[in-house]
């Protein structure tokens, strides 16, 4: 009788142990995917109600499946003129943005000059400035100068605040970036326009889609410094916005909803190019 | 391009986009900082009297305002770094080769609009919306009970909303602890939660500050949150400084409210930057 009671309170402890153990194991990764729950509830939220077929304006209870309001969302110039105004703005946006954040990451990254910390300190204040203050200061610049607010001035302030998101992608791509490759491509005779072109830009591509995509997901979401600088053009998120007062139709979800799934691709396509670089790297330095 | 004018290249790749910086940020902030020192109206024109005692005269009358924004993004500071710490330490450690994929899953909701998910949350705590609505049919709640239009909407929006900028800096800085330090801890008998608290815990303190920043200043500066889920009681200085501006066309004390909130802000960042030197500031 005593020799198993003794195994057993020796056995015990142990085996108590191993499950407090297993319990914080399990703690943390129950905790996070509660969390990530939570972050996705608002989306699931806004997916489902954008099949809902509400009775009034009002769309806040559930009253039926119904696919009509992806049809019925064309044939609504109000939702879907601010939209091109949007894609309008973030396509110019993103363009002009990327390049010139491109060649400030590129000469942070590869050069050594006076002012580099007036500049790093210059690229970071805007991204930890309230927007209301970016948006505000634009609005004094602008009424003060004299210049009427539309389109153009939603894209300067656009490009202004997305300048710095594209400096700190596209430098942390380029930062691990191998110059011995471009060294090689020039001992072979490569002159310096070939060797970019060639070398140099395939390789920070990624980089600089990423920040594109990054640029472009700001630029179509922003409201705070847009309401201060559109003036009498409106964008989508304005316009949300504005009829939010009145009650939310369907169709805002619908397109909410269509953003996502087209985000959703584009952050497919840029892990299909990421993957094919890193396995297109040795191929190229074995040439 | 000859060489002794090589020292020209970086310039070359910054003029533009430094210039763009100069002309659409620093210099409106100046001339913001003019604007609240003029006196006039929109009819008769607005002229530079250096009027410093505007900035006392508003301070003083939007103290609450200022006072309730301070308060709700501590509150909201403190919250996104309790859900965000435990999130970005289990990715960091225990994201094995889902790592990259968890990260994304962090991200991926922000790429619906800052609005339409705000908007969401409106529905999500209505009063008898999708939560609330069952909590009361099934009798645990109060028929009166609300969270819309309350301070705990308002915070709970803004965690909500800035919850990424917490867990991303908390992540890079989580993710450089190199866990043979862990291992030599408790290898000398610290315990667990010891060698939490004296290793990772101190080593991943510049994640703490970057992302505190990231979280606090754009709390404090929101104006969305409180609109939309908030009510007259919760109105943050941001509501003002947007009212004043574009339905009052109250130009100087508007100016002079956001001068004072940029100078706060621009004071956290040089001490941050003080903390950690500008070059990490961008990386």
């Amino acid at each position: 009788m005593t020799a198993p009671a003794i195994a057993i309170s020796g056995a015990m402890p142990e085996r108590r142990r191993s499950t407090g153990a297993r319990l914080s194991a399990l703690i943390l990764p129950v905790f996070t995917g509660l969390a990530v729950v939570y972050l996705f509830l608002p989306i699931a939220v806004m997916i489902a109600f954008s099949f809902n077929d509400p009775a009034g304006r009002q769309n806040i209870t559930w009253q039926g499946f119904t696919l009509g309001n992806y049809v019925d969302v064309w044939g609504r110039p109000d939702v879907t003129g601010p939209m091109v105004t949007s894609l309008i703005v973030a396509v110019a946006a993103t363009l002009i943005s990327t390049v010139l954040g491109t060649l400030i990451g590129m000469a942070l990254t590869r050069y050594d000059f006076r002012g580099r910390n007036g500049l790093n300190l210059l690229i970071f204040v805007p991204m930890a400035t309230p927007e209301i203050i970016m948006g505000a200061s634009l609005l004094s610049l602008f009424v003060t100068v004299g210049i009427q607010r539309g389109l153009l001035t939603i894209v300067i302030a656009h490009v202004m605040f997305n300048i710095s998101y594209v400096v700190v992608t596209v430098r942390a791509r380029i930062s691990g970036f191998n110059r011995s490759l471009e060294e090689a491509a020039m001992d072979l005779g490569a002159d310096e326009w070939q060797t970019f072109r060639r070398v140099t830009f395939p390789l920070i591509f990624p980089g600089i889609l990423a920040a594109a995509l990054l640029a472009f997901a700001l630029s179509i979401d922003d409201y705070v410094i847009t309401l201060f600088v559109a003036g009498r053009d409106i964008t989508f998120p304005l316009w949300v916005f504005g009829v939010s007062r009145l009650g939310v139709p369907p169709e805002v979800n619908v397109l909410g909803t269509l953003i996502f799934v087209i985000a959703l691709l584009f952050i497919g396509v840029q892990i299909w190019a990421q993957r094919r670089q890193i396995m297109a790297a040795p191929t190229r330095l074995d040439r | 391009m000859p060489r002794h004018w090589r020292w020209l290249v970086p310039y070359l790749f910054l003029i533009p986009g430094g210039l763009w910086l100069l002309a659409f940020f620093v210099v409106p902030m100046l001339v913001m900082a003019s604007v609240s020192l003029q006196e006039g109206s929109l009819g008769t024109g607005y002229s530079l009297t250096w009027n410093f005692g505007i900035y006392p005269e508003t301070i003083q009358h939007w103290a609450p305002q200022f006072a309730r924004s301070l308060w709700y993004s501590l509150v909201v500071t403190a919250l996104t770094l309790a859900i965000g710490y435990p999130m970005a330490y289990t990715i960091a450690f225990r994201g094995g080769r889902y790592k990259n994929m968890l990260l994304l899953l962090v991200i991926l909701p922000f790429f619906t609009a800052y609005i339409i998910r705000t908007l969401s949350w409106k529905l999500i705590l209505a009063d008898n919306g999708v939560v609330l609505g069952a909590l009361k049919d099934g009798g645990i709640l109060d028929a009166g009970f609300r969270l819309i239009a309350t301070p705990v909407a308002v915070i709970s929006g803004l965690t909500y909303n800035f919850l990424p900028f917490m867990v991303l800096p908390l992540y890079v800085a989580l993710e450089k602890v190199d866990p043979k330090l862990v291992e030599a801890a408790t290898d000398l008998y610290a315990s667990r939660l010891h060698a939490f608290l004296r290793v990772t815990l101190p080593l991943s303190m510049p994640g703490v500050f970057a992302g505190s920043l990231l979280t606090f200043i754009p709390s404090i500066g929101d104006f969305i949150n409180s609109e939309i889920l908030g009510s007259r009681d919760t109105t943050m200085i941001g509501q003002i400084i947007q009212r004043l501006f574009l339905n009052n066309n109250a130009y100087p004390e508007a100016a002079a409210l956001g001068f004072t909130l940029m100078a706060a802000v621009l004071a956290m960042i040089f001490v941050y930057a003080r903390a950690v030197g500008a070059d990490e500031l961008t990386r």
